[in-house]
C-alpha cells in the first residue's frame, strides 16, 4: 500500500526523488531539497494520498558524509491510514530546509525543536527560536561533536558547592 | 435627563503580561505559560516547554541498545511500561522478529494496567485543579493498589524497565493472575464513585464543557493523537488501525468524543479506563503457555545458569553486556498506543553497541503546541482544566 | 493524666527551654511547597495519598506560595534551565526555612550525566535532607520527613540566619 505512494510522488514529480523504498516495512523517500516543500505539497493535497496527519519530524546527524543534516519527516493519512517517511539532506557549511510550517501546523514546534538541537535553519518559519533549552545556551547538544557532559548553567555555583566528581572514564 | 451608565463608558486598558511559571500547581511540573491578558481575557500564549529537557537521545546514543529502557520509564513516567513496550517493539521491528505470544499477551496486560495507572492520576490532577479534592484520594489510592501488584512483578512502584528485547525480563510470578483479578473490580467501584462524584457535577460542567475546543482538521494537522484527537471525533487509535501485540485478538471499544472540549477529553479518559480493564480480563483468559523471551544470538543474555556454569555462557554475557548488543544497520518506526497517543520510537542503526539515534515521537509535545490556540481568546482561569484535560508529562514532552 | 494526682491551683508546670519548644511546634507543623518537575512527583502523590499518609506527620498542607512555606521539597529533575527559578523561588522562602532533595536526580544529578541536568541541587541552593531512590519509596520519603523533624528538634533557632539585606545573589 505504501509502495503506491512512491510510485505517485515518482509520476508526479520524477525528478525529485533520489532513493527510495520499503525496508522493515516502512516507505520512505529521499527527496531533493530543492523539491521538498513540493513533494510534501503534493502528498498533503493529493486525493490519492491524503497526508494531512502530521507526526513527527527530525533530524540526524553525519558528520561524515558531506551531506551532513538528514532530515527526517513522518506523515500519515487519517483516512486511508497509511504512512511515509520522507528525508531530505542539507551540508554542514549550509544547513538550511525548506519549513513546513505554512502546511502543517505542527511542524512549528518539531522544527524548532531540530533548530536547537541541531542548528537546522528552517527557512519560512515563522518564529524559529530554541524550545527545550534556554536563549543564551552555546551550541548544539545533538551534534556528534558536541560532548555530552559540556555542562553550562545560567547561574554561579554556590561558594560551598560540593565539588564536581571526575567522570567515570577518567578516574584512575 | 441622561444617565450614562457606568459600564456603558469605556474604560482604558493597557495588556498585562503574566507569567505561570514553571514552578506552579496547576503547571502539571514544569511549563511556562505566558499570557498576554486583556483583563481576563488571554490575547495571546507563549506556551515555553524544555525546563525538563534531561538529554534522554544523547545519554541513548552513549549507552548499549538495553540501557536504554530506564531511561524510556522516565518518559511517561505515569505509565512507565508503555513507552517500555514502545521501545522493545521498534528493536525487534528493526531485527525483523516478534516476541513469542505469552510475552505479546502479558505486554497487553501490564500496558493496559499502566494506561489506568496514567488516567487515574490524570483524573486525579484535572478534578484537583478544579478544586475537587476527594476524587484525587479516591484515585490515588485506588493507583496505590495497582502499584502494589507492578511492585510484586517487576520490583519497582514506578520505574520497572521490566520490558528486554525480544519479551520481558521474566515470567510473571503464580499469585499475579489473582492479583490483578481482584484489583479490577475496585477499580470499577473507583471509577463509578469518581462518576457519581464529577460526571453530571454542576461546576465541572460549567467550567469545561465548550472550553478549550479543538477542530478535527486543526487537531490532525497539530499532529495531535490519542484521548485528546479522539474527544474531537477522529475515531484513529493505533491499536485497531495498525494492531501489535496481538491487540486484534481482544475485543475492545475505542470511546470517541464529539466536541473536543475539555469535557470530552475528560469523559473519553474516564471510558478508557474501562475498556482497558475489558481488555486485561480477556488477555487474562487467553493467556498462553510457552516462552517469555526469544533467544536471538548476541542480543538475548544468556540464563543464569548457563552463566555461572559454562564457559560460553560466560563469554556471551560478557560480550554482550560490554560490547551491546548486535543489531544491523538500518532505521524503522515504530508506534504504539501510549497513553497521551501514538509514540513513536525513530531508530537509526549504523551496527555500533548502541543506537545511532534513538528519536521519541513524543504524543503531548503535538498535544501541548495546540494549547495556545485553545486559550487565546477564553479567560485566564480556563487555562487550568485545558492544560489539565491535555495531560502533559514533562517527562515525555521534553525528554 | 495518672490517678493520684493533684493539680496545684493556677496549672501545671513544665520545665524546658523556649529553642525546644519553638522547635517541636515548628517539626509538627511544617508548611510544605512542593517544587514538582519529574517522577518523583508520582511517588510524592502517593506519600500525600491515603495510603502513605503524610498528614499523620503533621506535614500535609502544601502551600504553593514560597512566603507561606517552611520546607520546600524539590522533587525531581533540575536541569540547567530550571535552576535560575528554583534558586529565586528558595530565595523568596523567609527564615527558617529547609530543603528537601527528594530523589536521586535532586540530590545529584541521577543518571542524567550530561549537559542538560544540574548535578544536585546543592551546588546552587544548601540542603538538609536528601533521599536518595528513583524514586524513593513513600516509607523512605516518610523516613526521611522523620530525619528532618530530628534535624529541626536538634538545631537552635537561627537567629543569626536573619540578616537584613540578603548575602546571596
Amino acid at each position: 500500500m505504501s509502495q503506491k505512494l512512491i510510485d505517485r510522488i515518482r509520476a508526479a514529480l520524477p525528478d525529485a526523488v533520489i532513493e527510495a523504498g520499503v525496508t522493515h516495512g516502512d516507505a520512505w523517500a529521499l527527496v531533493k531539497r530543492e523539491r521538498y516543500l513540493d513533494v510534501v505539497r503534493l502528498l498533503k493535497e493529493n486525493a490519492e494520498c491524503m497526508m494531512d496527519h502530521f507526526i513527527d519530524l527530525t533530524c540526524v546527524d553525519w558528520p561524515q558524509r558531506p551531506d551532513r543534516f538528514e532530515v527526517v519527516l513522518h506523515l500519515r493519512s487519517s483516512t486511508l491510514g497509511h504512512r511515509i517517511r520522507i528525508k531530505t539532506r542539507a551540508p554542514a557549511d549550509a544547513p538550511v530546509v525548506p519549513s513546513l510550517a505554512p502546511l502543517y501546523k505542527g511542524a512549528d514546534w518539531f522544527e524548532r525543536e531540530a533548530y536547537d538541537m541541531y542548528g537546522v535553519a528552517f527557512e519560512g518559519h515563522p518564529d524559529l527560536r530554541r524550545l527545550l533549552l534556554w536563549e543564551g545556551f552555546e551550541g548544539h547538544p545533538l551534534r556528534k561533536d558536541y560532548p555530552k557532559e559540556k555542562r553550562q548553567c545560567p547561574i554561579p555555583f554556590r561558594d560551598d558547592a560540593p565539588a564536581q566528581p571526575k567522570p567515570f572514564k577518567e578516574r584512575p | 435627563m441622561e444617565r450614562y451608565e457606568e459600564r456603558d463608558l469605556p474604560l482604558p486598558s493597557e495588556p498585562m503580561l503574566l507569567n505561570m511559571g514553571p514552578s506552579h500547581p496547576a503547571m502539571h511540573g514544569t511549563t511556562r505559560c505566558l499570557v498576554l491578558l486583556d483583563g481576563e481575557i488571554v490575547r495571546k500564549a507563549d506556551v515555553q516547554i524544555g525546563f525538563l529537557h534531561r538529554g534522554f537521545e544523547k545519554e541513548c546514543e552513549a549507552g548499549t541498545w538495553n540501557q536504554v529502557f530506564p531511561y524510556t520509564d522516565r518518559l511517561n513516567y505515569a505509565s512507565p511500561i508503555l513507552n517500555n513496550i514502545g521501545y522493545a517493539l521498534a528493536v525487534e521491528k528493526l531485527l525483523d522478529v516478534e516476541a513469542p505470544p505469552r510475552a505479546q499477551a502479558i505486554r497487553v496486560i501490564t500496558g493496559e494496567l499502566s494506561r489506568i495507572m496514567d488516567h487515574l492520576v490524570c483524573i486525579a490532577a484535572f478534578s484537583m485543579e478544579l478544586g475537587a479534592f476527594t476524587p484525587f484520594l479516591y484515585l490515588v489510592k485506588t493507583r496505590d493498589w495497582i502499584y502494589n501488584i507492578m511492585e510484586k512483578l517487576t520490583g519497582a512502584r514506578v520505574t520497572h524497565a521490566w520490558m528486554r528485547i525480544g519479551g520481558l525480563k521474566e515470567d510473571i510470578p503464580d499469585d499475579f493472575e489473582a492479583m490483578v483479578r481482584a484489583v479490577l473490580p475496585k477499580v470499577e467501584v473507583t471509577i463509578r464513585d469518581v462518576e457519581g462524584l464529577l460526571l453530571r457535577n454542576r461546576i465541572l460542567m460549567d467550567r469545561t464543557v465548550g472550553i478549550g475546543v479543538m477542530t478535527k482538521e486543526n487537531a490532525l494537522s497539530l499532529g495531535w493523537t490519542g484521548p485528546c484527537l479522539r474527544s474531537t471525533g477522529i475515531p484513529y487509535d493505533v491499536r485497531k488501525a495498525d494492531p501489535y501485540c496481538g491487540y486484534d485478538l481482544y475485543d475492545f471499544d475505542v470511546p470517541v468524543g464529539t466536541s473536543g472540549d475539555n469535557y470530552d477529553r475528560f469523559v473519553v479518559r474516564l471510558e478508557e479506563m474501562r475498556q482497558s480493564s475489558r481488555i486485561v480480563s480477556q488477555a487474562l483468559d487467553k493467556l498462553p503457555g510457552g516462552p517469555v523471551r526469544l533467544e536471538i544470538p548476541d542480543v538475548t543474555l544468556p540464563d543464569k545458569h548457563q552463566v555461572y556454569t559454562t564457559i560460553e555462557g560466560t563469554i556471551r554475557h560478557f560480550m554482550i553486556i560490554m560490547n551491546g548488543e548486535k543489531i544491523p544497520p538500518g532505521e524503522v518506526y515504530a508506534c504504539t498506543e501510549a497513553t497521551n497517543g501514538e509514540l513513536g520510537f525513530y531508530l537509526v542503526s549504523n551496527g555500533g553497541k548502541g543506537p545511532y539515534k534513538c528519536r521519541v515521537r513524543p504524543p503531548c509535545f503535538a498535544n501541548v503546541s495546540g494549547l495556545s490556540e485553545m486559550v487565546t481568546g477564553g479567560f485566564l482561569a480556563d487555562i487550568i482544566p485545558s492544560f489539565g484535560s491535555i495531560n502533559m508529562i514533562g517527562g515525555e514532552c521534553d525528554r | 493524666m495518672t490517678t493520684g494526682e493533684k493539680t496545684k491551683p493556677g496549672g501545671r508546670f513544665y520545665l524546658t527551654g523556649l529553642d525546644q519548644v519553638i522547635a517541636w511546634a515548628r517539626k509538627f507543623s511544617l508548611f510544605q511547597y512542593p517544587f514538582v518537575t519529574a517522577c518523583c512527583a508520582m511517588e510524592f502523590m502517593s506519600t500525600m495519598g491515603p495510603m502513605y499518609d503524610m498528614a499523620r506527620f503533621g506535614a500535609e498542607a502544601p502551600r504553593w506560595s514560597p512566603r507561606q512555606t517552611d520546607v520546600i521539597w524539590v522533587v525531581g529533575t533540575v536541569t540547567n534551565r530550571q535552576a535560575p527559578i528554583l534558586k529565586r523561588v528558595y530565595s523568596q522562602i523567609s527564615e527558617p526555612k529547609w530543603v528537601v532533595a527528594f530523589g536521586t536526580c535532586a540530590s545529584c544529578g541521577g543518571f542524567y550525566d550530561n549537559y542538560a541536568t544540574l548535578q544536585g541541587i546543592d551546588k546552587i541552593i544548601p540542603v538538609d535532607v536528601y533521599l536518595p531512590g528513583c524514586p524513593p519509596r513513600p516509607e523512605q520519603v516518610l523516613d526521611g520527613l522523620m530525619l528532618l523533624q530530628e534535624k529541626i528538634q536538634k538545631e537552635y533557632a537561627r537567629w543569626d540566619r536573619w540578616s537584613f539585606g540578603s548575602k546571596e545573589a
